[in-house]
């Protein structure tokens, strides 16, 4: 059986004025049919620009230079506008960051919604909203019929980031790419949402890209680990084997970083230096002007190199081969 | 809501006054009406009964308040000119006026903002530099220019339209309308064109900056990513979004250009307000003056009452506000 999605070399620069940004530099990565996968990065590894690519939404001057996506065997990169409109929503559908930015401030949620369904389907508006309520009751908001005549600033933080969710479920796609949205609310808020995403996504069978520059988060809802570094994967396993022992130098760097992982009382730990700008990379392995473990071999970006069961990473020197 | 209306209209009484009062200290500054309307060789006797029977012999203090001791009867005085009360003499020539702003503005706001979004939608397409193009024609150019370039290709070279007047009216609800007539409409077409010229540029580039900004918003490439095609983006997120200072705009140019639309009035002889006004003011018919321009006050304090009302109606987010 073909996978769900099945992304190979993608590419999507920028065009700029200093030349091409190249955002997304050769991205690979397989998804089954509701898996739920992290990609984690620091803003700027290319994580969001990734998921928009997915959906063919990338914003001039941005476009995909190359590779492949396909969507349960069937190729999107390079469909024509009205075919890749009819995908997104009803094959894969997004959340953003900021619920307040999303929704639109000035139309009901029921109007949000119905013109969300009415984008894929002919629907009369008693049936529509029916459908969007059912939708909103099953992400938790409380007497949803009623709310469906309610504006965007009439619910809280977390209401209005549900309600952006049953926006994405309502077409029920087969993936949907959640790009941070739990960063912008409260930590319990958080907790709640991120568990009634993955039983909405054990539910439905729907599989997700969970989109992330927080480990934490991450590794509570995903099965499977994607660190993007400078527009490149640079380490791929699953969830627990990747946290307990990273291959990579930069992936350990972030994992060292976490508050919850530093003594009471010391400095956190950081990675030197800093997130290099896109437009003047080195030659190779992005990562080794910060890296402790840098050789000369690293002038050459290594290729993926598999490791025990679904593990790969891009590094010559991986952490745990080396004798300590 | 009541007490906001209650407030609006004591503030139109105050604004009313005040106007007024400069009115009367203006027209005094200016000259004596008296020389205006009696001819030169009058004898000194019927010049001083004419001053008597004005009321001009007072001192200017007295004859401001005899004026609002009439006023509370509803009294606004008799033009020197035309010897009839004013408010009749200005209620014959608003209807003109009126269907000519009408016409004006409402066609310059139905072609400015769809036009307007466009060059907003696709900045670098030919047709949005023509339209762009145009707009800054219609900023710079000057009505009266414009005007006489109307008169000399539409009625004196290709003769297909009149150069002025008003043209053959009918009646509706006891008010002659040219807008009734084809021949009416021949004759307003000019006028209005000309009128239209500078509010469908601010249109255009009012819709255009709105839609610009609008376009890069979460809130579009949530709606796209729930596989809402572009127009429907455009039609009802975007274009709801913009409405608040196109609103405003049209409620301002439709008060000034009822209050003001003096040049285009005088160049195509158009018996409207704003010809009444100027001609007020070359004979120094201060009754005529001093109750227009109160009018006008009032005028636009209704419309910014009307302005602010629909601000309500188009952002949800401001009626809760004023409810508390």
């Amino acid at each position: 059986m073909s996978p769900l999605l099945e992304v190979r070399d993608l590419k999507t620069q920028f065009a700029t004025r200093n030349g091409p940004l190249k955002a997304v530099d050769g991205v690979s990565f397989t998804l089954a049919e509701g898996e739920i996968i992290g990609l984690v990065g620091e803003s700027g590894s290319g994580k969001s620009v990734t998921g928009f690519s997915l959906l063919g939404l990338v914003d001039p001057p941005g476009r995909i230079t190359g590779g492949s996506v396909k969507l349960m065997g069937r190729e999107i990169v390079g469909l024509p506008p009205s075919d890749l409109r009819k995908i997104r929503g009803r094959e894969i559908s997004m959340v953003f960051q900021d619920p307040s930015a999303t929704l639109n401030p000035v139309l009901t949620i029921g109007m949000q919604m119905r013109l969300a369904l009415e984008a894929h389907e002919r629907i009369g508006e008693a049936a529509a909203r029916e459908r969007s309520a059912a939708v909103l009751a099953r992400v938790g908001i409380p007497d949803a019929a009623r709310r469906l005549d309610a504006h965007p600033h009439q619910f809280s933080g977390g209401m209005r980031q549900r309600v952006a969710i049953a926006i994405a479920l309502l077409n029920r796609p087969r993936l949907i790419i959640c790009d941070e949205p739990t960063t912008a609310l409260d930590v319990s808020i958080q907790a709640q949402i991120l568990t009634e995403m993955r039983s909405l996504a054990e539910e439905s069978r729907t599989a997700m890209i969970w989109i992330s520059h927080d480990l934490a988060t991450v590794s509570s809802i995903a099965s499977r680990l994607l660190v993007m570094y400078a527009g490149r994967i640079i380490e791929e396993g699953p969830v627990a084997a990747v946290l307990r022992q990273p291959r990579h130098p930069y992936t350990a760097g972030l994992l060292a970083s976490l508050p919850a992982r530093a003594e009471p009382g010391t400095d956190l730990v950081q990675i030197p230096g800093s997130t290099p700008s896109l437009f003047d990379l080195p030659p190779g392995c992005a990562f080794q002007p910060r890296c402790s473990y840098r050789t000369t071999e690293c002038g050459v970006m290594p290729d993926f190199m598999t490791v025990g069961t679904g593990r790969s990473h891009r590094c010559h020197h991986p952490l745990g081969e080396r004798p300590a | 809501m009541l007490g906001f209306m209650i407030q609006r209209l004591l503030q139109a009484l105050v604004v009313m006054l005040v106007i007024s009062a400069l009115v009367f200290i203006g027209v005094y500054a200016v000259g004596n009406p008296i020389d205006v309307l009696i001819s030169p060789d009058a004898t000194q006797q019927i010049r001083e009964e004419a001053i008597r029977a004005y009321g001009l012999d007072q001192p200017l203090w007295k004859q401001y308040l005899d004026f609002l001791a009439r006023l509370l009867s509803g009294d606004f005085g008799r033009s020197f000119i035309y010897n009839m009360p004013v408010l009749d003499l200005i209620a014959s020539r608003i209807p003109a006026t009126l269907e000519l702003t009408l016409v004006a503005v409402l066609g310059a706001t139905l072609l400015g903002v769809p036009l307007g979004m466009y060059a907003g939608y696709r900045p670098d397409s030919l047709l949005a530099k023509v339209i762009m193009t145009v707009s800054i024609f219609g900023f710079s150019v000057p009505t009266f220019w414009i005007g006489l370039v109307l008169i000399f290709t539409f009625a004196v070279q290709l003769g297909w339209l009149p150069a002025g007047n008003r043209g053959e009216t009918a009646m509706l609800f006891g008010v002659e309308w040219s807008l009734l007539t084809a021949n009416g409409w021949k004759h307003l077409l000019l006028p209005a064109l000309n009128l239209s010229l500078f509010k469908f540029a601010m249109m255009v580039r009012l819709a255009r900056a709105g839609t610009r900004e609008t376009m890069l918003s979460d809130t579009v490439r949530f709606a796209r990513a729930a596989g809402e095609s572009e127009f429907t983006i455009l039609r009802r997120h975007v274009l709801r979004l913009i409405s608040i200072p196109i609103v405003t705009v049209f409620g301002l140019e439709f008060g000034s250009t009822m209050a003001f639309a003096v040049v285009t009035e005088t160049i195509f002889s158009w018996p409207g307000v704003g010809k009444l006004i100027i001609d007020s003011i070359s004979s120094l018919d201060r009754p005529v003056m001093v109750a227009y321009l109160m009018l006008v006050a009032f005028f636009f304090i209704v419309i910014n009452l009307l302005v602010d009302l629909s601000y309500a109606a188009l952002d949800p987010r401001l009626r809760t506000r004023r409810a508390t």
